[in-house]
């Protein structure tokens, strides 16, 4: 048997960052998926695979949700399982068409419980125009799962002539924010930590596809879409860095954060840049089709306060990151090492 | 944002800087003590606006950097056995001892909680009377109040099934061990607002009266954080060495005279072991006489349980203004944020950590201080 590739010096076992999408998740997916899975779909590191079918290009994704608490202020985990996977497609600029859905369920997870989760993901399929066409269920024993876990896969299609992709990145190009940022990440942790604030934060968990398709179909020439998740704007726009061998420069304070969540990490030491989201995203495009993405992107109530944040630069280090302060200064964003820990002092 | 913006503006900064450039004439080392102080201008990139001739060095006041190997590798000791919930504060669980981090320990089936304050830690250990809860007491005189509180109140209600695993350390003899070595280059101090807000600064009068140096304590703010430099080059430029108080929104010279009390009350001072320095006498807290129940390290018998620092990490220097982090033979090599060997590599803030991140990129851009 062959040796784990990973250094020995790393974790032998995995540890709860590996899942964080930060620099654990790249080892992993670097030193132990790449090697054995490689091909060409996976090395564009992109959110989804886009493979050609004769005149058809389908995109196809998959992703699965683990998240406590299962309910929070803006949706469950029946939500995001539908507008995650929907987004994905939407980021490869596809039509999402058609989802798949894996239940795995704890004995004893309360069938109550199970019929909300599932009238949502009902609800949020229907809101983004998906059809869920296919599904399978599993339990497990008591004790060896957290009350549910669920899978989605989808598929959609991308009309001919569009390509999005990080390596279409070239300097010059602008970044655009479709919103504000680091809402869901504290709505969890607040539920989570049982923290209270004044003012209730709700996730921005929503379906992205009708804005980007909108975008695409009024000839809005984009480069690329990176949705931010887990590892928020910072992660997002740094894989973009890195992928397509360009340096990043944005303006923090051209980034929208609402004020609640501003407080919210100021008590708890986070760098909203870093804070997980699920509605928001980042659009790489050429300068003069800026002004147009924008007045599409304010013609949504999901896209109304969207913005330029920076641009792609063609001076300086490939794969870096740097934001501009208040004060003017710069400073480089980097991957984080695992998930963003509250800081003593 | 209220209380936030105002200490945060692009064109009042610029005035300090300003300011702080005409009247500086010679080279000046300034210590920020704190780790939050540190995090702000990391942040805020608050050296690019300084005159070249002022050099911020990172000091000692990260409890997460100094605290030492050997109380990690307590920690993951004692939070191994089954019968333990382990708390800590978020930041703990990454630190790496000798064997891995908490991050493992949880990974191995170790129950690690995450608390925002040692009375959470208090609350598990009322509500699970089959489980040993145990609290990571670390921090300087800021969160020494809290975990005085946590054993007060658990002592009170005879609640007999928690601990604290204490490594509290003190911020002025951490202070007088880089001043009084003979390769010191510190100059002059912004002390640490909050450790003063609750201790006060009387404490620091007789260090700058002894050593020469000016002692400026300081928020943690952009602007706090210029004000504090301004203050403190103004004493060195006029030959002056006293101590100021920049942050008066939060700390008056006596302190808080309830928090002192209660930390009284439940501690003494003892010798404390510095992560990158050593040990350091009268440098740290541990619990009084009556309440040695509640001392992790005697309850779960780890107190034995000694480490040696890597060799080749040259953090104590580094610490001091000695020597840049480049020039320790470990740095980039055997030392990484993924791989620290000692304090200043393990906080994203620590100095090692900081130059690490910039020298990355350092080859290809030319200058991004």
């Amino acid at each position: 048997m062959n040796n784990c590739p990973l250094p020995i010096i790393d974790y032998n076992k995995i540890q709860i960052g590996h899942g964080g999408g930060g620099k654990l998740t790249n080892q992993l997916i670097e030193k132990l998926f790449l090697p054995e899975f490689r091909n060409s779909f996976l090395e564009t590191r992109h959110d989804g695979a886009v493979i050609d079918f004769g005149n058809l290009k389908l995109a196809f994704t998959t992703d699965s949700y683990v998240i406590r608490p299962i309910f929070f202020p803006g949706g469950n985990i029946g939500t995001l399982a539908v507008n995650g996977t929907v987004n994905d497609l939407a980021m490869c600029g596809a039509k999402p068409l058609y989802l798949s859905v894996g239940f795995i369920l704890e004995e004893g997870f309360p069938l109550e419980a199970l019929y909300q989760v599932v009238q949502s993901m009902g609800k949020a399929a229907r809101f983004a125009h998906v059809e869920i066409v296919t599904g399978d269920t599993k339990v497990v024993d008591k004790g060896k799962g957290d009350g549910i876990f669920i899978n989605t896969a989808g598929i959609g299609v991308v009309e001919s002539g569009v390509e999005i992709s990080p390596k279409r990145v070239v300097s010059g190009d602008v970044v655009l924010l479709s919103g504000d940022i680091g809402r869901h990440g504290i709505a969890i942790m607040a539920v989570r930590e049982g923290l209270d604030f004044e003012t209730e934060i709700e996730s921005d968990c929503a379906p992205v596809s009708d804005l980007t398709l909108d975008l695409l179909e009024k000839g809005v020439e984009v480069h690329a879409l990176r949705d931010l998740t887990r590892g928020g704007l910072a992660t997002a726009l740094l894989e973009i860095a890195e992928t397509s061998s360009s340096q990043i420069r944005i303006e923090e304070e051209a980034v929208p954060v609402r004020e609640e969540v501003q407080g919210a990490c100021e008590i708890l030491g986070l760098d909203p840049l870093y804070v997980a989201n699920e509605g928001r995203f980042a659009v790489f495009l050429p300068e003069n089709h800026a002004q147009r993405a924008l007045e599409i992107f304010h013609s949504y109530p999901l896209g109304k306060d969207a913005c330029a944040i920076g641009r792609v630069v063609s001076s300086g280090a490939r794969g870096m990151v740097t934001a501009k302060s208040q004060l003017g200064t710069n400073r480089i964003l980097d991957f984080l090492s695992g998930e963003q820990l509250p800081r003593i002092c | 944002m209220k209380f936030i913006d105002e200490y945060r503006d692009g064109k009042a900064a610029r005035q300090f800087a300003d300011s702080i450039r005409r009247i500086t004439t010679r080279e000046w080392m300034i210590m920020e003590v704190c780790g939050g102080q540190t995090h702000t201008i990391v942040k805020f990139g608050i050296d690019e606006l300084l005159p070249e001739k002022i050099s911020l060095i990172h000091g000692p006041g990260c409890p997460v950097c100094v605290t030492p190997v050997e109380l990690i590798d307590k920690a993951i000791e004692i939070a191994l056995l089954p019968e333990v919930v382990f708390c800590s504060f978020g930041d703990m669980l990454r630190v790496p001892g000798t064997k891995g981090d908490l991050f493992s320990v949880k990974a191995a089936g170790g129950d690690v909680r995450i608390v925002y304050s040692p009375l959470d830690a208090l609350k598990y250990a009322k509500n699970s009377l089959d489980k040993q809860v145990v609290f990571f007491a670390v921090g300087f005189e800021t969160t020494a109040p809290a975990n005085a509180m946590a054993v007060y109140q658990a002592k009170e209600q005879g609640i007999k099934n928690f601990s604290l695993l204490i490594s509290h350390v003190l911020v002025p003899p951490a202070m007088e061990a880089i001043l009084s070595s003979h390769q010191n280059k510190v100059q002059g101090f912004l002390a640490a607002g909050h450790v003063c807000t609750v201790m006060g600064y009387e404490e620091y009068e007789p260090l700058a009266e002894k050593y020469k140096v000016p002692i400026v304590v300081t928020g943690f703010e952009p602007l706090d954080i210029l004000q504090g430099v301004y203050l403190c080059v103004k004493e060195l430029e006029e030959g002056r060495s006293e101590v100021e108080n920049q942050y008066t929104r939060s700390v008056r010279k006596e302190g808080n005279a309830r928090a002192r009390q209660l930390i009284q009350n439940v501690f003494q001072v003892v010798p404390r072991k510095w992560r990158g320095i050593g040990e350091i006498p009268r440098s740290g807290l541990g619990l009084r006489e009556q309440y040695q129940d509640y001392d992790a390290e005697k309850r779960f018998h780890v107190s034995g349980i000694s480490k040696q620092e890597p060799s080749e990490c040259i953090s104590g220097l580094v610490l001091q203004g000695v020597k840049k982090p480049h020039e320790c033979p470990a740095f980039g090599k055997s030392c990484s944020p993924d791989h620290p060997l000692g304090a200043p590599m393990v906080s994203s803030e620590g100095a090692c950590a900081a130059y690490y991140r910039y020298r990355r990129f350092s080859t290809t851009q030319g200058a991004a201080r």
